[in-house]
């Protein structure tokens, strides 16, 4: 039998509510080879994050399970390692500290100097040795999420985990700092899952991107492959026919096929139905034009 | 000459706008603190000198100042009378050894009656010990109430129905334990020493032991979250996410500590007539001549002083260790 790098079989997952058990996700099953890039996307609350914690360790399945080469899920460990949306640095260590932490913490052992020079070697993967001895409080939202991702993959992980990694950065940080991941992406070759409520975000990164359905009882709605050849150019990719034919597709499922549900405070609905509107036509006019 | 070139030179580097600032901040530093204790200065002397005691009047700030000096000149005389009478044994043990030279001298220390430095001296080294203690016990006790859910759920009940009892309601049961338990024939530290040291340890438990746990268990999940990915071991843990997330709430707790062990041990003082400033007062009070009054007002003030003092001293050393060096500590 043919088995896959990581693989979700059957995951599902119960929230004790005091209305009795809440299903936040329900038989959410995926096979994933090694290397391969995977964006997670899908409307705020559709349980993305959870799909995440649960690859992690951090959340356990109420059904079914994770299976990381062959072996069961059941603990947050270094091999699974996460970028965390707010970079999640120790404030009171200095950028070098924060890596070093984790390269003290992973498998291989190393003698000091060679830890020196891993901490090194991973911070200038994400191109941040200038800022070695600054505290986070003292550098930019992006480049403490550049450190957050050398710490991430000081680990050596066998799996890299991000958790909507540039969500909290303004869009020419964002560029770049996705420019990098594709840099270290094609370098290291790592497999990687992301979560992203960005669509260009996800069809400039991925290999595949999973589309997830919303929540209650969400699950694994479409999963579109990305058949782009790397590397990938953002300005090529905005002429690119099939790019925007991907990046359409993906638009369909989020605002047509899986419409999220408008609330029943007003105010909230007028503000997402506004934006709503506003996207989709757009793009869509955008498409056309290619097409 | 020079000093007109000194004014030639602050009349250069002071801009009119520069001028304003200084002189804001020179008001805020001195002037408003000075002019609040002056009008406290003329309240008090208009006070007490309308207000006649069984003690004669009440002393205003001038008699306060006398006393000052007084205590200042009994201690510099006790002084001198403790180096005679050590001179004297000196000489006289040298003398019989040289009659008999098998003579072991016995050195005898000398026992003259404590002056109100000593008593500072005493009440300060036994605040410190007794809150030394009590955060050697509730700072890891805090640590691991706020770690563990379980041993919060089984020591809370014990904070909440120990934290409102007053020390010195235990100070009777402390005592005769101190007397029954602390027996030796050449005791280091006197029971006294002991019995006042333990209440100030027993009010020192609580802030810092709550603060802690409180402090601890709030810790940035976000956090948490790493160091389970990392899977630090449970010391890495505490020593590099825990500790430095709850410093100021630890510090919260040790500085409420201190500050209340350091009033009731005034009042433990007092209640046992154990050494101390406390026990100062209650003399002078049962002494009852016409200095008194101002004497106890001297002690009052130096509680005061002191406790203050203490307070910044903590504040220096949570300086001195928080990372967080933009935060204005106050």
């Amino acid at each position: 039998m043919h088995t896959s790098h990581l693989e979700l079989s059957q995951v599902g997952i119960d929230f004790p509510t005091a209305n009795g058990p809440f299903t936040a996700l329900q038989d959410v099953n995926l096979k994933i080879n090694k290397g391969e890039f995977i964006s997670l996307i899908g409307h705020s609350g559709c349980g993305k994050s959870t799909v995440l914690n649960i690859v992690a360790g951090l959340h356990q399945a109420t059904h079914g399970g994770v299976l990381l080469e062959n072996q069961e899920v059941t603990e947050p460990g270094p091999e699974r390692a996460v970028v965390f949306q707010n970079h999640s640095l120790l404030p009171w260590l200095n950028v070098y500290k924060n890596v070093e932490l984790a390269v003290k913490q992973s498998k291989t052992v190393r003698s000091k100097a060679e830890i020196k020079e891993w901490v090194e070697h991973n911070l200038d993967l994400v191109h941040m040795t200038h800022a070695i001895d600054k505290l986070p409080s003292e550098i930019s939202g992006g480049m403490k999420q550049r450190v957050g991702i050398a710490r991430a993959l000081s680990m050596e992980p066998k799996v890299l985990l991000m958790d909507e990694p540039f969500g909290a950065l303004d869009a020419l940080t964002r560029a770049h700092l996705q420019d990098s991941v594709m840099e270290i992406h094609a370098e290291l070759g790592n497999t990687v899952i992301m979560i992203t409520h960005d669509v260009d975000e996800a069809v400039l990164l991925s290999d595949r991107i999973v589309m997830m359905t919303n929540g209650p009882a969400a699950t694994v709605g479409e999963i579109l492959h990305i058949d782009l050849p790397r590397p990938r150019d953002r300005i090529a990719m905005a002429d690119n026919a099939l790019y925007n034919k991907y990046r359409h597709q993906v638009l369909q499922f989020l605002y047509e096929k899986q419409r999220k549900v408008e609330p029943v405070n007003p105010r909230k609905s007028i503000g997402s139905s506004k934006a709503n509107t506003e996207v989709s036509p757009a793009i869509n006019a955008g498409v056309k034009k290619q097409a | 000459m020079a000093s007109s070139t000194i004014v030639k030179i602050m009349s250069d580097k002071i801009t009119p706008s520069m001028g304003l600032k200084t002189l804001l901040k020179i008001s805020n530093v001195i002037l408003l603190p000075l002019i609040g204790m002056v009008v406290f200065l003329a309240l008090w002397a208009a006070v007490a000198n309308n207000l006649e005691t069984s003690l004669g009047k009440f002393p205003g700030p001038v008699a306060v100042l006398e006393q000052v000096v007084v205590l200042v000149e009994e201690h510099q005389a006790q002084a001198e009378k403790e180096t005679a009478f050590y001179e004297r044994q000196e000489l006289r043990n040298a003398d019989r050894m040289a009659k008999d030279p098998s003579y072991e001298p016995n050195i005898r220390a000398f026992t003259g009656v404590p002056t109100f430095f000593d008593q500072i001296w005493t009440s300060l080294y036994t605040v410190g010990v007794g809150f030394f203690f009590a955060s050697l016990i509730a700072v890891p006790l805090g640590i691991m109430c706020g770690l563990s859910k379980s041993a919060y759920a089984s020591i809370n009940p014990l904070i909440q129905l120990f934290k409102p009892i007053s020390p010195l309601a235990w100070l009777p049961l402390v005592t005769m334990v101190v007397s029954a338990v602390y027996v030796s024939d050449d005791p280091f530290f006197a029971k006294s020493f002991v019995t006042s040291a333990v209440t100030v340890a027993l009010c020192c438990l609580w802030p810092t032991l709550i603060n802690t746990a409180v402090g601890v268990s709030s810790v940035d999940s976000d956090l948490l979250n790493v160091s389970k990915v990392l899977r630090l071991n449970t010391w890495v843990h505490i020593q590099k996410i825990i500790l430095p997330s709850s410093i100021p709430m630890i510090f919260t707790g040790l500085r409420l500590s201190l500050g209340i062990g350091w009033m009731v041990l005034i009042a433990a003082e007092m209640l046992a007539q154990n050494p101390g400033l406390g026990k100062f007062v209650w003399d002078e009070f049962q002494n009852g001549s016409s200095q008194s009054l101002a004497r106890i007002m001297v002690a009052v003030l130096t509680i005061g002083i002191i406790g203050f003092a203490l307070d910044r001293l903590m504040l220096s050393l949570q300086k001195s260790v928080s990372w967080d060096k933009s935060v204005n500590l106050r």
